[in-house]
């Protein structure tokens, strides 16, 4: 397990919810930390596409994810049939922070972070909902 | 329904056998590639180049200041002899020249041009507080929600969903529809508040006074405008009046905040009649699949 968890970024397209400042800032100072990172155009295109990405997301608990609200994320993978587990993956909305402070929780250590869940999701069993649409 | 998609992914190489990319170089490359609608990923080994387990999430091109000297990944990284990406060298190419090689390659493997593609708007259920009542497949007229084949709500057409709409959220009594894109909570899957619950049951309880059914007080107030408009004969005031009873009923029901596009494109009166039935249907067929699981 390397020390840090593997960072995925929304990169929100179509909508101004999260501030250009924001993305550009992260974006770049993700870039220039010398980690290898994965970023992605609109998390909520790739749940209605039923993207195979985010069953590969969903299999890794070890992840930051960098884009909004943990109750949408969390719901958006859940409508994809890929529900990311309880524990684990941590999201971090940049719809509320700032770059600096978006950063600083993308990039902390893992021994800082253990135990703490920035979103206390409470999701059902519900990895049937998504998957066989009909 | 959308076909489940697989967007082929652009890596950005900056590994042994590559020179980094220079920052606000990278970080305008990636904004332009992601705004293409293609996922990007950074690398700084070659473990990043193929994933032999993952069919379809290979990736599609490998950029890179190779300095005319490929990586030995460009040879290796391959499945039944075809290579699993394409290599390129874009040691002393501008922003532009290395965009018109994505584009080149890639352009063909989306739906549309970036600015033509489709918002992403649609409701998404948080199903820790749906109780699968059904009123959001009864309120939808555009088919957005359905069945699973053993009862349960879902979301199956996205893409009827209306753009900017949240109007479904505000009839969901327990605040489980989200709309990320959407500019406030608890829409947008901020918190809920315990106010908000209370707004939310207020509003049940305003549309129960009502019949229970929204849509019903919308085609009454249609029909009583129909039938003006069809003496008056004149579009541009019919539009105006259905404009303005939707107008009234955001007031009586509380803020929709459907966008006014939307509004006007309502469906006719009769159309309206037809699609509540068929979904209203629908959601008592869900419910009562519900309760014979239950009883088995
Ligand atoms: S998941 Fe959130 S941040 Fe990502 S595209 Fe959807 S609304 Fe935007
Ligand atoms: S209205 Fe709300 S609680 Fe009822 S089925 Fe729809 S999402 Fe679930």
């Amino acid at each position: 397990m390397s020390d840090q968890p593997r960072i995925l970024y929304c990169h929100c397209a179509f909508a101004q919810v999260i501030p250009k400042d924001v993305k550009q800032g992260v974006l770049e100072q993700l870039g220039a930390a010398g980690i290898e990172f994965d970023c992605v155009p609109d998390l909520c295109e790739m749940s209605a596409n039923r993207d195979p990405l985010l069953q590969q997301i969903a299999e890794n608990p070890d992840i930051r994810i960098a884009a909004c609200y943990p109750r949408a994320v969390h719901g958006l993978f859940v409508a994809a049939g890929q529900p990311l587990p309880l524990a684990g993956p941590e999201i971090i909305n940049m719809r509320t922070l700032n770059a600096a402070e978006t950063m600083e929780a993308l990039m902390k250590p893992r021994e800082a972070s253990a135990g703490i869940q920035i979103h206390e999701n409470e999701f059902l069993e519900t990895s049937d909902v998504g998957a066989d649409r009909t | 329904m959308i076909a489940p998609k697989v967007t082929p992914r652009v890596v950005l190489y900056e590994g042994d056998s590559a020179a980094p990319l220079e920052s606000s170089f990278r970080g305008q490359l990636m904004t332009k590639i992601l705004e293409r609608g293609f996922p990007v990923t950074i690398a700084r080994s070659d473990r990043q180049l193929g994933s032999p387990g993952s069919p379809g999430r290979e990736p599609r091109m490998v950029l890179g200041n190779f300095s005319g000297k490929l990586p030995p990944a460009a040879d290796s990284t391959e499945t039944a002899g075809k290579p699993l990406a394409e290599f390129r060298d874009i040691s002393g190419l501008d922003l532009e020249a290395v965009l018109s090689v994505v584009d080149e390659r890639l352009a063909d493997t989306i739906d549309a041009p970036s600015g033509k593609r489709w918002k992403p708007w649609f409701p998404v259920i948080d199903f820790s507080r749906c109780t699968n009542c059904m009123q959001c497949l009864s309120f939808c007229l555009f088919d957005v929600y359905g069945a699973t084949s053993d009862g349960k709500i879902q979301v199956q057409n996205e893409s009827n969903c209306k753009t900017d709409c949240p109007a479904c959220s505000r009839v969901c009594p327990e605040v489980a529809i989200m709309f990320p894109k959407y500019k406030a909570g608890p829409i947008n899957g901020d918190e809920i508040s315990s106010d908000d619950v209370r707004r939310e049951g207020m509003k049940v309880d305003i549309s129960a006074l009502l019949g229970g059914d929204i849509y019903a007080m919308l085609r009454d107030r249609s029909a009583k405008a129909q039938s003006r408009f069809s003496k008056e004969r004149d579009d541009e005031r019919a539009l105006k009046e259905r404009q303005r009873c939707l107008d009234k009923l955001k007031t009586t029901v509380g803020n929709l905040d459907v966008p006014a596009e939307v509004l006007s494109s309502l469906p006719s009166f009769d159309q309206i009649q037809i699609k509540a039935d068929q979904a209203r249907q629908r959601a008592q067929q869900a419910l009562a699949q519900q309760a014979a699981q239950k009883t088995q």
